[in-house]
């Protein structure tokens, strides 16, 4: 790894995704325990105590780094679990955890203080102070930043505090500030916040219509797709609604964050780690992902750079509804 | 129990928004909440106007506290919210950094409903951080209340979004700005067209939710009058402002908590529908029959 290249940090939501990522060039992976204490908390996905000690060995002996999302919020009366997961992740060897509670992160701090403490991008921090105030009082090594600013912002953000910034490069993309929706909860009683999820798939209907699809969430309907076309996860704000007559993706389209074009900008302006979101996607994405970034990242210090149409071919087959933006980082985004 | 007035989630006419607040001045309300929550670009009103219309309604008894954007981004968003918090009252923080700059300022906060505290540590946190009142997240039901207030180990006053169109989601996208195919830089501010938000229905009609520039509410109106009754250790129950009806809302919840009686008319208010999930540890959506 150059000193002065971001880190890449992969998502990892099963053992083979985990080496995918650290065969095809991760300098970190996340990774979440199989329980509400981590953001994507999905059946048949993340790891239990002994996959965590497995995949941290098979990291670790190739000098790589794995970090553990503890990123959901504890629950009253329920908080000793959130604590053992942490006292896992320390005791399993994890090179960080990545907190959002800041309950959470004082415990961290004051019964494991070795053990590295990242805020998650579920705590919000848009500005340099809000980051700031976490590095006074939990120490934190770095913070990820929600996919609401600007590159100027994200500039900004860095310019003004000595925290690590890591933001995100690539992957399915949330268009509300993270830590900051409970649609999910409005709509099915479950949120990322308090059960780790968005748009629970318990709570998902596919029901077809003759040759046309309705998808609903706890009964309300997200979207209608007239024959042959792709009908997708019916994620609540990724759907079609009428807003003053007008039917259309009035949140967000289907679409994926792919920040490939803004690389030597997000190197240029000090960013010290790119995120890809997916854990809960399969190995076959993490190795794709990880690899065509891995080329990008390398290649972005150069002058000379610009984005291959290999690496963006692979991307846009990985990508929801095929479809890519640069999100929050371009200012004409509507 | 007392009331609060929330903080004003719409972009209104700046005489309409002083309007509003001189009503307010005799409303049965302990606190106002005063400041932008929701987007820099509103500027009918300036923070040297929210500071001056806060020492105004301070004549009147109330307790004035000035709310912190949701979303703090850029530096003249900090700039602005130093203002207020070294006018020296109490600061509504809904950030983090909101936080900092209420302690740089040596003042008091109010622990805002968007600083996700579920749990007692979380709360003891705040407390000690100088916190002397915390609203509950949206989505925490009674029993989730309760169970972050028996875990707590230090004393706070407790204040619920009681009633008003949920705030449940901010973005960087402005979403009233798209609707009209504008950029959120060259918004032409859209928003003061819509003094209670765009509805947003399902493809089959049904009211969902509502777009309120970079915010998303509900298209339904929160409302706890009927479980207000049982509630206990709530100190504050908070209104949010809608363009009609306030008035009679906060009258109607004045007159529950004094008489433990009800204006027969109050659910007419709000006639996009009423729901109570969340307090119910249901989904926010559901209404529970009995209590509404």
């Amino acid at each position: 790894m150059s000193a002065h290249l971001p880190e890449l940090i992969c998502p990892a939501g099963s053992l083979p995704a985990l080496k995918a990522a650290v065969d095809h060039g991760a300098d970190a992976v996340y990774l979440g325990f199989k329980n509400a204490t981590n953001a994507r908390n999905f059946a048949g996905l993340n790891f239990t105590d002994t996959q965590i000690r497995t995949g941290i060995e098979y990291a670790q002996s190739r000098d790589r780094e794995v970090l553990v999302a503890i990123n959901t919020y504890a629950q009253a009366g329920r908080v000793k679990e959130w604590h053992a997961a942490i006292d896992a992740a320390a005791d399993a060897g994890a090179n960080a955890v990545i907190l959002a509670d800041l309950g959470l992160l004082d415990y961290a701090m004051r019964v494991h203080p070795q053990l590295n403490r990242h805020l998650s991008v579920q705590g919000s921090a848009t500005n340099f102070e809000a980051v700031n105030l976490a590095q006074d009082y939990f120490g934190i090594r770095r913070a990820v930043l929600p996919r609401v600013l600007t590159l100027p912002q994200v500039e900004y953000v860095i310019k003004n505090t000595s925290v690590e910034i890591e933001v995100f490069g690539f992957g399915s993309l949330c268009v509300m500030a993270e830590g900051r929706c409970i649609l999910s909860s409005y709509a099915t009683g479950e949120s990322p916040n308090t059960h780790g999820v968005c748009s629970p798939a318990s709570h998902v209907q596919w029901i077809p219509q003759g040759d046309t699809m309705d998808t609903r969430l706890n009964g309300i309907l997200i979207d209608h797709f007239e024959a042959g076309e792709p009908a997708g996860y019916p994620t609540l704000c990724k759907g079609r609604f009428e807003v003053n007559n007008a039917t259309y993706y009035a949140l967000e389209e289907p679409t994926s964050l792919n920040a490939l074009s803004v690389l030597p900008e997000l190197l240029r302006i000090g960013v010290r780690a790119i995120k890809v979101e997916g854990r809960q996607r399969s190995p076959a994405y993490t190795a794709e992902v990880t690899k065509t970034l891995r080329a990008a990242i390398d290649a972005a210090g150069d002058a000379r750079y610009s984005v291959k149409p290999a690496w963006q071919q692979a991307l846009t087959k990985v990508s929801e509804g095929h479809q890519q933006t640069l999100g929050a980082y371009s200012r004409p985004w509507r | 129990m007392q009331l609060t007035l929330g903080p004003l989630l719409y972009y209104w006419p700046k005489q309409q928004v002083l309007d509003f607040y001189a009503q307010a001045a005799d409303w049965p309300v302990a606190s106002i909440y005063l400041g932008e929550v929701v987007c820099a670009r509103r500027h009918e009103l300036r923070t040297a106007d929210w500071l001056a219309l806060g020492s105004e309604l301070a004549q009147s008894g109330k307790q004035i506290i000035y709310s912190s954007q949701a979303v703090l981004e850029s530096g003249s968003d900090l700039s602005s919210l130093r203002k207020l918090a070294q006018a020296g009252g109490v600061l509504e923080a809904n950030d983090l950094g909101a936080i900092r700059i209420a302690r740089e300022a040596g003042i008091a906060y109010v622990a805002g409903p968007h600083l996700n505290i579920y749990n007692g540590p979380a709360l003891d946190w705040h407390i000690n951080a100088g916190a002397t009142r915390w609203v509950a997240p949206l989505e925490a039901s009674a029993n989730t209340v309760a169970a972050i207030l028996s875990e707590k180990t230090a004393e706070i006053e407790t204040e619920i979004f009681a009633h008003g169109r949920l705030p449940l989601a901010f973005s960087a996208r402005c979403f009233t700005a798209r609707h009209f195919d504008l950029s959120k830089d060259a918004c032409e501010f859209k928003c003061i067209e819509h003094a209670d938000g765009m509805l947003l229905k399902t493809r089959e009609g049904k009211e969902f939710l509502r777009i309120n520039g970079i915010q998303t509410q509900s298209a339904a109106c929160y409302a706890l009058i009927n479980d207000v009754a049982k509630m206990q250790n709530i100190d504050y129950l908070r209104i949010s402002p809608q363009a009609e009806y306030t008035p009679e809302i906060i009258d109607a919840y004045s007159t529950q908590i004094n008489t433990q009686q009800q204006n027969a008319d109050w659910a007419q208010f709000n006639p996009e529908g009423l729901v109570n999930g969340y307090w119910h540890g249901q989904a926010g959506i559901q209404s529970t029959q009995e209590a509404l």
